[in-house]
């Protein structure tokens, strides 16, 4: 549908109101919550993430069109409910246990909400029993974890080990990123994913989830 | 607790260096005596040795194992130097989080590394001293409480500390505005980044720098410096990762200098943070020497900065390194050598007088490639300096090297001495209009910020 193409490539110029208003017109016309919002906004913000990869784009351009993919949800949510909905997946991140560095974390945050996830932020120094309770409480199917530190980055072993043993870690899927980990790293520690960036973390969090290959 | 003495607080309506051509490394106006004879910016250049724990876990139950990482460097500190014949050195102790948080685990550390100086000193003459760097742990929550809490007692009580247990300078790289600054940064809000490094940081540095200076002159110890590094080196970062443009990283290094100048303001003598990469604009404005990092702090991260950052240094440093194995020996012993070997060719060039065009070169071979290589030039610094100095109010000022780092740029690109791409034409221009429409009254873009940010941060913590 040309008017799809149309709020994809609105969205990927950051035009936040013609991408709203181009919802608000299809949403009128009878089009498909669902299908405006797959081939509509994460088809453009798709796009976007290409683009930041390949150095087409840089990040403030990225986040007015994350802005115009958030208005436009917006209008979109409420219907999308009434249809059972739901998101491609509830991502839980913190920076771990006596680590202060977020900008990371937020970057991986804002970009897999750009993707279509929904995404709970516990923020940073989060405890492992902190992770535990998000968990709980959210029922998310990955969990994120960051730590820019040798000497923090071990936290994210003992925060997989408190999932494991309050019973949760079959519930979810762990990724972890920061300077100092590695895929190495990711394996040696029984987690799931590794991602360099935040534009890799979205593709890693898709793949974990067997969205695409 | 120390005895507070009333401040001295300093303007700088002038320069101290007031031509590129008077910017050199290992020459400052104002050079520092500090440790154990170790004498700054009196016409060398000495190293500067930084180093971390390898991955570990920092807690009670590792604490020997820690205090062994320390004591093996201080053995090889003992041993390279002399093997390396260094004239002198720098030794800099750059506290983690849960060593700010409990004081005496920094202060052990502390007085473990200055017996270390101490006998290389007794023993072989070396002049040297010990940089002592508390974590500003004040963010740890959000929004931080800079003033007061836990987080502040700790922070404290730590440069106390330190300072009681044989550190010869304190520095710090503190966060203040840099709540506002991160995410500004990220939407490319000129508007917010100077509100953060123009009115919200200057206020944060007033505060803490205050402290640390009573702190300083209760113990005789020098009051060393501030690092924008939370700020001006999280936007190098960015850009080297193709999130931010490069003019962008490079206008916020400019503009992130009158923050970190307010140290000297409050009473710091220097030297310089090594990630301070605006040391040479408070060089040129203070006359006081020192500290930065390039090529030989590649271990820690990368830059575009790697030669022309040496080309005004009286300390040359490799900002951090991991206390692992290597085929040579240790981390720390192979950038010692590093540094050695940069630093001999530094004071061979002053002793020979060719230090110019030493210089020169360290200059031209950055200069062209990047934004923020442009902006550390001797003619860029002394620009930016100049700016600064002619306002008066931190805001002011921070708009008025932001605005002269876009000339710089203009100008460069204009005269064919820079290439950047379209992407980044696009930006300079992007960045440069709202540096012109930013009002003259600080007070009309608090009110603005304050809608807009009012959210991520704290204004007690800022006094207003």
């Amino acid at each position: 549908m040309k008017e799809l193409q149309e709020i994809a490539q609105f969205l990927e110029q950051g035009q936040v109101q013609r991408v709203v208003a181009l919802t608000r017109q299809l949403v009128d016309a009878g089009a498909s919550p669902q299908m405006i919002l797959n081939e509509g906004l994460i088809a453009g913000m798709s796009v976007v993430g290409e683009k930041m990869r390949s150095g087409e784009m840089y990040l403030p351009e990225v986040l007015q069109s994350a802005s115009a993919m958030h208005a436009s949800l917006g209008i979109l949510k409420p219907l999308l409910a009434k249809e059972g909905a739901k998101p491609l997946g509830k991502v839980l991140l913190g920076t771990v246990k006596g680590d202060m560095h977020d900008i990371g974390k937020n970057l991986v945050g804002i970009m897999l909400q750009g993707a279509g996830f929904e995404i709970l932020d516990l923020g940073l120094n989060v405890s492992p029993e902190k992770f535990v309770e998000g968990i709980t409480t959210h029922h998310p199917s990955i969990v994120g974890m960051s730590a820019m530190l040798t000497t923090t980055m071990l936290n994210m072993r003992t925060t997989i080990d408190t999932i494991t043993a309050a019973g949760l870690r079959a519930e979810v899927k762990i990724i972890i990123g920061g300077a100092p980990v590695s895929q190495k790293f990711a394996d040696e520690i029984g987690a799931d994913g590794y991602a360099r960036d935040a534009v890799l973390a979205v593709g890693s969090v898709k793949h974990l989830l067997s969205l695409e290959k | 607790m120390t005895t507070r003495t009333a401040p001295v607080h300093r303007t700088f309506r002038q320069l101290a260096v007031k031509s590129p051509a008077e910017l050199q490394f290992g020459r400052a106006p104002s050079p520092v005596a500090c440790g154990f004879g170790l004498e700054l910016g009196a016409g060398r250049v000495y190293p500067e040795l930084n180093f971390t724990l390898p991955t570990m876990p920092l807690d009670e139950a590792h604490w020997s194992a820690v205090v062994a990482h320390y004591e093996e460097i201080g053995e090889m500190i003992l041993r390279a130097s002399q093997r390396l014949q260094l004239p002198g050195l720098m030794v800099e102790f750059e506290l983690l989080p849960p060593m700010t948080e409990r004081p005496a685990w920094g202060a052990e550390v502390t007085a473990l590394l200055h017996c270390y100086l101490k006998q290389a000193h007794e023993e072989f003459g070396l002049p040297c001293a010990l940089r002592v760097t508390p974590t500003d742990i004040r963010d740890i929550t959000r929004p931080p409480i800079l003033r007061s809490g836990e987080a502040w007692d700790c922070l404290r009580a730590s440069f106390e500390q330190c300072a009681t247990a044989g550190a010869d300078v304190l520095s710090i790289e503190s966060v203040g505005g840099k709540e506002v600054n991160d995410e500004a940064m990220l939407y490319g809000d000129v508007e917010g980044i100077v509100f953060a490094l123009g009115v919200l940081a200057p206020r944060d540095m007033e505060f803490l720098w205050d402290e640390i200076v009573a702190v300083c002159s209760a113990s005789k110890v020098l009051p060393g410096a501030d690092s924008a590094c939370g700020f001006a080196n999280t936007a190098m970062q960015l850009s080297w990762q193709g999130m931010l443009p490069e003019v962008l990283a490079a206008v916020v290094r400019a503009a992130s200098a009158v923050r970190s100048l307010v140290a000297y303001e409050r009473g710091a003598v220097g030297p310089s943070k090594d990630c301070a990469y605006e040391g040479p604009i408070l060089k040129a404005i203070t006359g006081t020497a020192i500290a930065m990092e390039g090529k030989s702090a590649s271990c820690a991260h990368f830059s575009p900065v790697g030669n022309i950052a040496a080309a005004m240094c009286d300390l040359w440093s490799n900002e951090s390194v991991q206390n692992v194995r290597l085929l040579s020996g240790s981390a720390p012993e192979a950038y010692l050598e590093l540094l050695a070997y940069d630093c001999r060719l530094f004071n061979k060039a002053i002793e020979s007088g060719t230090e110019g065009a030493y210089q020169k070169l360290l200059v031209e071979s950055d200069v062209h490639l990047s934004p923020q290589a442009l902006v550390l030039s001797p003619e860029s610094t002394i620009r930016l300096a100049s700016a600064i100095v002619q306002e008066s109010t931190h805001y002011r000022k921070t708009v008025a090297a932001a605005r002269e780092a876009v000339r710089i740029i203009h100008d460069a690109v204009a005269r064919d001495e820079l290439r950047i791409n379209s992407q980044e034409r696009e930006w300079l221009a992007r960045i440069e209009r709202p540096l012109e429409g930013l009002p003259v009254d600080e007070e009309k873009l608090i009110g603005v910020a304050i809608e807009k940010y009012g959210h991520l941060f704290a204004p007690e913590s800022y006094g207003l």
